[in-house]
């Protein structure tokens, strides 16, 4: 068996080794911190005067969306170390930020249609935020079929690279098309907005004692770490498929 | 020895203007494509007086996309398929040239299109769509899809499904185009005030430049040799 692994390429053997003691310590405090933000957001934080028990989902909504950023973020990292260096871990990398990104938003998307059927009185509405966010996770959810639709594998990572770095766009729209058009009727919850008559709550230091720490969690180490284990496992992936194309070739 | 960059733009262009007065394979298509789009579209939605004004610039950038997908899919196919695509990575020409010169020559071929549609919708519907800030924002949208269109179908033309993957990649990527055209044409066309469709014409003009100077950087990599 080990003599058969040498003939693979270095970072193949690698990931093929039980898991770094880093990413095992990041995955304990990623679940820890999980279960804490959790407590903070349903126990710590006071109930919303007006919204009730439902604004403490809040807490999960929003860190979930800036998740999807890192997440798609690294894919645009990955994408393009990609393409200067053709390095293959970095597709991995990428390809893995996708898929994590997409999950991350389509909690986003989850946890906000919950969230407007008390407040706003329907599951969705065609809101120029709203429809940005299902406008980025269609473009991702593309990438996935795009990627499986290309057969040869140099060019599928380096299709896949320039598409995931164009993708980013829709993200930076959803983020920013607050600011653009203004008549969203999603609340601003930082800095001052006229949409706070709708829906909205002030950011009080019971939001704020729950929500950063929330928003930290997700903004890095959910992220990271969920797309660590994803590239190992692509890595595993790969090299199951070359020990199997040896194994017929002998 | 490389041809100055404005050299072999000039001519691609040429080339594949040549190439359509000869065949007129691509303009003809996407102008009948986007005809019956208009019709089917008109009967579907059983456009009457009222309904026209409200739906009549989601029809006509619906049926733009539309055409300027099959012309895109076509126009790239033209040059896998003849061997052409080899032989423009031989020359000694930069890829950005390669990428300018092909996305000029889809431009101007979907802006025919779009700029013989306009006059007829405006016979159809009895509505002013021949305003200097409609056509504005048409060519506007339409180089948009042409410069992410270019470049996706440089890489689904290459693929094995072709054709079916180039609406895939591209409508979500065009939606923001396809947003703020929709808007700034319904703004211009209701008789709202400018600072009313203003905004989203700006936000097209922005994104038209953020995917044009991407695709300009990207395009080398999705022409492998």
């Amino acid at each position: 068996m080990e003599e058969k692994t040498k003939s693979l390429p270095t970072d193949l053997r690698m990931e093929a080794n039980p898991p770094p003691r880093l990413l095992r310590v990041l995955t304990v405090v990623t679940i820890l911190g999980f279960a804490g933000t959790l407590a903070l957001g349903l126990k710590v934080a006071g109930t919303d005067i007006q919204q009730g028990e439902i604004q403490r989902i809040f807490y999960i909504h929003m860190p979930s969306f800036f998740g999807a950023f890192t997440a798609f973020g690294l894919t645009v990292v990955g994408g393009v170390i990609y393409l200067a260096r053709k390095s293959e871990r970095w597709d991995r990398i990428a390809l893995a930020g996708v898929e994590v990104g997409l999950a991350f938003s389509l909690i986003n998307l989850l946890t906000g249609s919950i969230w407007a059927r008390p407040i706003w009185n329907t599951w969705w509405t065609w809101d120029p935020r709203l429809t940005s966010a299902a406008i980025m996770c269609l473009t991702y959810a593309a990438y996935l079929m795009l990627r499986a639709g290309i057969d040869d594998p140099g060019k599928r990572r380096a299709f896949m690279s320039v598409y995931g770095i164009l993708a980013f766009v829709t993200v930076l729209i959803t983020l920013f098309i607050i600011r653009i058009v203004p008549e969203t009727i999603h609340p601003v919850i930082v800095g001052a907005s006229p949409q706070n008559a709708q829906g909205g709550f002030e950011a009080t230091s019971g939001v704020v004692i729950a929500l950063v720490p929330s928003l930290l969690l997700w903004l890095t180490l959910m992220p990271i770490t969920i797309i660590w284990h994803r590239v190992r496992l692509e890595a595993r992936i790969e090299k199951l498929h070359q020990l199997k194309l040896q194994a017929l070739s002998e | 020895m490389k041809t100055p960059f404005i050299n072999s733009v000039a001519a691609i262009i040429g080339k594949d203007l040549r190439a359509e007065m000869r065949a007129r394979e691509l303009v003809s298509v996407m102008a009948l494509f986007a005809l019956l789009s208009i019709l089917v579209f008109s009967f579907a939605l059983e456009l009457d007086r009222e309904a026209r004004e409200e739906a009549v610039s989601g029809v006509l950038w619906v049926t733009l996309i539309f055409a300027s997908l099959l012309g895109f899919n076509r126009s790239m196919a033209q040059e896998r398929d003849q061997g052409n695509l080899d032989a423009l990575l031989l020359a000694p020409i930069s890829r950005a040239a390669i990428f300018v010169g092909k996305l000029l020559g889809n431009f101007i071929f979907t802006l025919i299109v779009a700029l013989a549609i306009l006059p007829l919708m405006t016979a159809l519907y009895g509505l002013a769509l021949l305003d200097g800030w409609i056509i504005v924002t048409t060519t506007l949208g339409i180089f948009g899809f042409a410069t992410i269109g270019t470049l996706l179908a440089t890489m689904t033309v290459q693929t094995q499904a072709r054709e079916a993957l180039l609406p895939i990649a591209m409508l979500p990527i065009a939606l923001p185009f396809l947003l703020t055209a929709v808007r700034a044409t319904k703004g211009v066309l209701s008789g709202a005030p400018a600072a009313e469709w203003q905004g989203p014409l700006g936000m097209l003009a922005a994104i038209t430049v953020i995917y044009l100077v991407l695709c300009l950087l990207l395009y080398e990599y999705v022409l492998e040799e």
